[in-house]
């Protein structure tokens, strides 16, 4: 955690920002993984698994190779095999794609655990750091704004989503697949084809976010990486609304709310700190209630996903 | 009612028929005869098939893992079946299983899918200390039953929450649930690590002992509590319930087909609310005696995945109350010879996690060929 001594409360909002940009990444990629999958018309529950086998995977590869954006490129594909795993068991007829979520949730952190506990006590080398706050003297300052090169990846590939889903051939049918699978099926579209690819590739994603967990913050390889940041992206597409570039924007607030724990730590409020690391909860569940209704689905809610009907 | 069961027939077969993988399930009404019995029958193979060719898929694993499948298997028995130590783990892993299962079976009897059961039963121990710390002077049954009762009602309304945002406000019961579980641990690991917590303690958070008098002790003879003949009972009692009462039929036509319940004019609201309330209880249930019969107190040691554990076991039982006995004393095996792999072939605690996943996922996988043969068709 970044020292606010001798800063107080300024300090603390220096941390929720340096919180933001350095915790809001894994969120950020799992999100927009989602949202691909989302958008053509599944759920997939499983991601917090796919996470746990990227940041499994991206460490292994790292240690062993010396190489962390190997290990990112591992992660990745390690992400793609478990989306198409699930797309592949809800290709089949009768097979709730929700449960088959759970289901990969419940084996990939398994099978995590028990392909990643060779790993657990070596170091692997480290993602570089990017300074944006080269301007400053103050250490606080500059440790706040240190960001990941995966961090900027991250946004392009959040703007890149934006403009694919809503102005490309491919986003067209991606979407088609996600509003009416009927309407797909009547221009000569395989709808399984298309969510098969959309699972894959989010699942892709979200092998990343794992990989920004173990090779950059908290950058090591243990059973208690991850606090749920997988299961918290469904809530988080909810959040945004099935948006990319919203994704983004929400991911930085989810950040933030989960360093808001640890920063007022530094300055010495420790009574409430599970409370706060609730908050990102809270929060999600309150919007939800907020906006759902009984008479419409939630806006911008793909119609053909279980959740929304 | 009674007289209408005929009229409803009709609709809960083409119900069935056309009901997602959440809601299907067993037809051994005394009704449906013959072809309900070949339902079960196809049922049970179709699960049985799921786990062999699941077993068969983790002895690959463990095989290119260098370790022999064959030495494995009888180790996984041994740990799990095999003497009369590796039964009692079994039983005692199987009770809170049991119970947390029911979270998600109830629901899905409605058409729901709540996988709330890891936080009904974290906040159902919680208030298991709460109430039994409040009537410590009690005689030691009251005791008892105040805080299972104390224990149950936290779950209940956790999980009717749940069932009623669904109804009043249209939210998504999965993710609710999933957000609630999130939520009832921070407001766990908050309570017992300042406000209750017991500060004689230094090594763990842990919070103020429920009086020694109000644990539950174990069944004459053996060394499992009698934890797993709540659950037992619980389990048996629902099923008569769901199988033989207007409430159960009811609630299957709704999950079913909402709208032949509709037509019906079956009080949806309160049939998705109570289903819900029950599995809740049953989680919370599970809590408290984890509380009162294992623990003594609430710590992070009641933090296991027992919730997670019962959405494998309620899926596995095809979301039916009496298959969800065999089947968590199946799972909870799994669970329990966990350790024995480790010492035996020192393989990590997570193997047994990857068996389940394997597990459930091949169960989904199996309903895909429900229907397909010839053999169990009516």
């Amino acid at each position: 955690m970044i020292p606010a001594s001798g800063i107080g409360w300024y300090g603390v909002a220096l941390a929720i920002v340096g919180g933001a940009l350095r915790v809001s990444t894994p969120y950020l990629f799992v999100s927009l993984g989602e949202v691909l999958t989302e958008r053509s018309g599944r759920v997939n529950l499983g991601l917090e698994g796919t996470l746990l086998m990227g940041a499994m995977s991206g460490f292994a590869i790292g240690s062993m190779s010396g190489s962390p954006w190997l290990g990112v490129l591992g992660a990745a594909a390690t992400g793609a095999l478990m989306g198409l795993l699930h797309a592949g068991i809800c290709n089949l007829p009768r097979v709730n794609d929700i449960a088959v979520g759970i289901a990969l949730f419940i084996f990939g952190i398994g099978l995590a655990f028990y392909l990643g506990k060779p790993f657990i006590a070596p170091r692997a080398a480290m993602l570089p750091a990017l300074s944006l706050a080269a301007w400053s003297s103050e250490p606080a300052v500059r440790a706040a704004f240190e960001i990941s090169p995966l961090l900027l990846i991250g946004i392009v590939l959040a703007i890149v989503l934006q403009w694919a889903i809503f102005n490309t051939r491919f986003g067209l049918f991606l979407r088609m697949a996600g509003e009416s699978a009927d309407a797909a099926r009547a221009l000569g579209r395989s709808v399984n084809a298309i969510r098969t690819i959309a699972t894959t590739v989010g699942g892709a994603f979200a092998g990343v976010g794992g990989a920004f967990l173990s090779l950059y913050y908290p950058g090591n390889w243990n059973e208690g990486l991850s606090s749920g940041q997988g299961l918290m992206a469904i809530a988080l597409v909810i959040f945004a609304r099935w948006s990319p570039l919203r994704c983004l924007w929400a991911s930085l607030l989810f950040g933030g709310a989960s360093a808001l724990g640890p920063a007022l730590q530094t300055v010495g409020v420790t009574s409430g700190y599970y409370l706060y690391s609730a908050a990102p909860y809270v929060l999600t569940l309150a919007l939800l209630i907020y906006s759902s209704s009984t008479r419409h689905t939630l806006a911008g809610a793909p119609s053909e996903l279980s959740i929304s009907r | 009612m009674q007289a209408n069961r005929g009229a409803y027939r009709g609709a809960r077969r083409a119900a069935e028929n056309s009901a997602a993988s959440v809601n299907w399930q067993l037809t051994t009404d005394f009704w449906s005869g013959i072809a309900g019995a070949r339902d079960a029958l196809e049922a049970i193979c179709l699960s049985l098939g799921a786990i062999v060719v699941a077993l068969l898929l983790f002895g690959g694993f463990v095989a290119l893992d260098g370790k022999n499948p064959l030495a494995v298997y009888s180790v996984l028995y041994l740990g799990a079946f095999g003497t009369r130590f590796s039964i009692e783990g079994t039983l005692t892993q199987a009770s809170p299983i049991i119970l947390t299962a029911l979270c998600t079976a109830l629901p899905a009897r409605v058409g729901l899918l709540v996988i709330g059961g890891e936080g009904a039963l974290v906040l159902g121990g919680l208030c298991a200390v709460l109430t039994g710390v409040a009537v410590a002077k009690a005689p030691a049954f009251i005791g008892t039953l105040v805080a299972l009762l104390g224990g149950t009602c936290a779950g209940a309304l956790w999980i009717a929450s749940v069932g009623a945002l669904k109804r009043l406000r249209g939210v998504n019961e999965t993710i609710t649930s999933l957000l609630l579980n999130y939520i009832a641990i921070a407001l766990f690991n908050h309570l017992i690590s300042g406000p209750i917590r017991d500060f004689s303690i230094t090594l763990k958070a842990q919070s103020w002992s429920v009086p020694q008098a109000f644990g539950i002790g174990a069944i004459p003879g053996w060394s499992v509590h009698w934890g797993l003949v709540i659950g037992v009972c619980a389990c048996i009692a629902l099923f008569v319930v769901i199988r033989h009462t207007t409430l159960g039929f009811s609630m299957d036509v709704l999950g079913g087909n909402r709208r032949a319940a509709q037509v019906a004019g079956l009080p949806i609201g309160r049939l998705v609310i109570l289903a819900c309330a029950i599995g809740g209880g049953a989680a919370g249930l599970a809590g408290a005696i984890e509380v009162l019969a294992v623990h003594g107190a609430a710590s992070e040691s009641l933090i296991v995945g027992f919730g997670y554990t019962g959405i494998l076991v309620a899926f596995l039982a095809r979301q039916n109350p009496l298959a969800i006995v065999p089947v968590a004393l199946l799972v909870g095996g799994i669970s329990a010879s966990g350790g024995l792999l480790q010492r035996r072939f020192d393989m990590p605690d997570a193997t047994t996690q990857v068996l389940q996943g394997l597990i459930f996922l091949c169960v989904l996988a199996s309903n895909a060929l429900a229907g397909r043969f010839r053999w169990f068709a009516r």
